[in-house]
């Protein structure tokens, strides 16, 4: 037992924010599950990310440099592989994102470490590790172990923790590593076409419609509704992917985050897992949904069982 | 030119269901069983390349499965594909997706494959991680979550867009033959026609035993226990929808102080 390694992530030179909420994450297992809390930072100018990481709770920053700024996954595999023989964390921690898809469960199944994704509890019982996640589209929680793990490995869902607020002075060093000639080779990154659309960000009040819509011929109901109550018309993944309305008025994790959004009101969506995630953070959900058993109804502040055109049609008399 | 599609048989709740006795998993009574949404996906872009190198291309799908997970693999018969595998042992009751991907290393290994085009994740758990743990296995080159991807039959290469939060795309070209993981949206994935249907109900499906593919099937975790969080729940707006309207049209009125 030496140790709890967390693994920033950045890309574009920006470090993404769930990078400190792991380190909140750890900190009521550093006692049972080793002292010492290091976090890596993985990538050509790693070192640009000291600053903001130099928070409280962590006791150690380590910097690996690599050939590309980016992210390449079995470059970031064999980093971390290499540091972890180094240090021998009983518990790594990676964020649950599109990143770790592509190396955490290479890095696990190589190395006999113990392993699970979207973890939302961490907890220890004695020495070993007991991840929660959701199971069964989120219906129920399932409690994992790790049977003769020495090094358990947990991908851990964002949103959930909230990062430190206090900075601190933590030890930096740099690690070197032998990396592997890398198979794949990163082109470009590319934004949502910059549409003079709409920006989606900005909104402070936006009505989605969901797969409860039925069909593309619908839509314009629901933009009328959108504009006489004064909202922003955007959609769930479906909507977007069956090309009925286009991809920047997608809300949801992988669509845009509404990150200004106060009050949203959600249509025909039954709530996807990367919807709900995407949405949590909104002070006021109203969902009008058909299905009582909805998941929308748990993020959900006020609920309506019905269908979303009467309640259409009802309620632009309201605004008319 | 082959293309290996492994696919899952998901597990849908019913509305009111009950923990197993021993309470690390939910009672099989009251589970509805479906082929896993990104499985069409990827089977779709198989089949895509397929058909646009004039056919040539194999498909060859693969579950692991007990028996009646066979009708997960007849579908994707009934939409084209060449042949299909289910293996299974009832030792890997409980596995988890760690060693489901042991087994799937172990056929691929005997298919040898030029790609394998996995679902991003399944959508009753989620793990998002079975297709990246077969290409450690197998020490192939591998993308997560591709949303667009450019490749014909017998490219070195394969061009891919993996889609980033936040709605942006990150092109990569990764060496083949490469596992990939695909993403919703990358395709419309077609219907089975009625005669593919009929003709996939005839066919025959390969049956391995995971004792044939001769490999350890250690899983990376264990359930030990499941339960039904308590939720938070939305205050029920009631009455005829004249009167729900009502109440939201005040609480959008409150919220946006219009």
């Amino acid at each position: 037992m030496s140790g709890i390694l967390v693994v920033a992530e950045h890309r574009q030179g920006v470090l993404r924010p769930v990078s400190l909420e792991l380190v909140s994450a750890v900190q009521d297992v550093r006692g049972a599950l080793g002292d010492k809390v290091t976090v890596a930072v993985i990538g050509a100018g790693a070192r640009a990310h000291q600053q903001t990481l130099s928070m409280a709770g962590v006791d150690e920053l380590v910097f690996i440099d690599t050939p590309d700024a980016e992210f390449d996954p079995e470059v970031t595999e064999a980093a971390l592989a290499a540091l972890a023989a180094e240090i021998r964390p009983s518990l790594v921690v990676v964020p649950h994102s599109v990143d770790s898809m592509g190396y955490a469960a290479s890095l696990a199944i190589r190395n006999g470490y113990g392993f699970a994704t979207d973890v939302f509890g961490v907890a220890a019982d004695g020495a070993a590790v007991v991840a929660t996640r959701g199971g069964y589209g989120q219906k129920v929680n399932v409690e994992l172990e790790f049977p003769g793990a020495s090094t358990v490995l947990l991908a851990l869902r964002g949103g959930t923790w909230k990062p430190p607020v206090d900075a601190a002075s933590p030890a930096a060093r740099d690690f070197a590593f032998s990396a592997p000639a890398s198979r794949s080779k990163n082109v470009e990154f590319i934004s949502p076409p910059a549409t003079n659309d709409v920006d989606m960000t900005a909104k402070e009040f936006i009505l989605s419609v969901g797969r409860g819509v039925g069909e593309e011929d619908n839509i314009e109901r629901f933009r009328e509704l959108a504009d006489t109550v004064g909202a922003a018309l955007g959609c769930s993944r479906p909507v977007a992917d069956s090309g009925w309305l286009p991809k920047s008025r997608q809300i949801g994790q992988s669509g845009k985050t509404a990150a200004q959004c106060k009050l949203y009101m959600a249509m025909g969506i039954s709530g996807a897992i990367q919807h709900l995630a995407g949405m949590k953070h909104v002070e006021t959900i109203i969902a009008v949904n058909t299905d009582p058993n909805a998941s929308i109804f748990s993020v959900a502040k006020y609920g309506v069982i019905g269908d979303m055109f009467e309640i259409a049609d009802e309620l632009e008399k309201h605004f008319a | 030119m082959k293309i290996l599609v492994p696919v899952k048989r998901i597990a849908a709740l019913e509305e009111d269901f009950e923990i197993r006795d021993d309470g690390r998993d939910v009672d099989g009574d009251f589970i509805n069983w479906d082929l896993n949404e990104w499985d069409d996906y990827s089977l779709e872009t198989a089949m895509q390349i397929k058909e646009a190198a004039g056919g040539e291309p194999e498909v060859v799908v693969v579950t692991v499965g007990p028996d009646d997970a066979e009708e997960v693999l007849r579908k994707c018969l009934a939409k084209g594909a060449d042949r299909a595998i289910r293996v299974w042992d009832d030792a890997l009751e409980g596995a988890d997706q760690l060693a489901i991907a042991r087994v799937l290393a172990g056929v691929a290994k005997t298919e040898a494959p030029d790609l394998i085009l996995a679902g991003v994740q399944s959508s009753d758990h989620s793990h998002g991680c079975t297709g990246i743990a077969l290409s450690a296995l197998l020490d192939m080159p591998h993308a997560a979550v591709v949303a667009a991807m450019t490749y014909s039959a017998g490219d070195a290469k394969v061009r891919v867009q993996r889609e980033l939060e936040g709605g942006m795309l990150h092109a990569v070209d990764v060496s083949t033959p490469a596992v990939l993981t695909i993403q919703l949206g990358i395709n419309t994935p077609r219907y089975a026609s009625l005669r593919g249907i009929k003709q996939a109900a005839a066919r025959p499906i390969e049956e391995l035993s995971a004792a044939d593919l001769g490999a350890d099937f250690a899983s990376a975790s264990r359930v030990r226990r499941m339960y039904v969080p308590e939720k938070s729940r939305a205050q029920m707006i009631e009455g005829s929808p004249a009167e729900q309207a009502a109440r939201i049209a005040e609480i959008i009125r409150e919220a946006t102080g219009a």
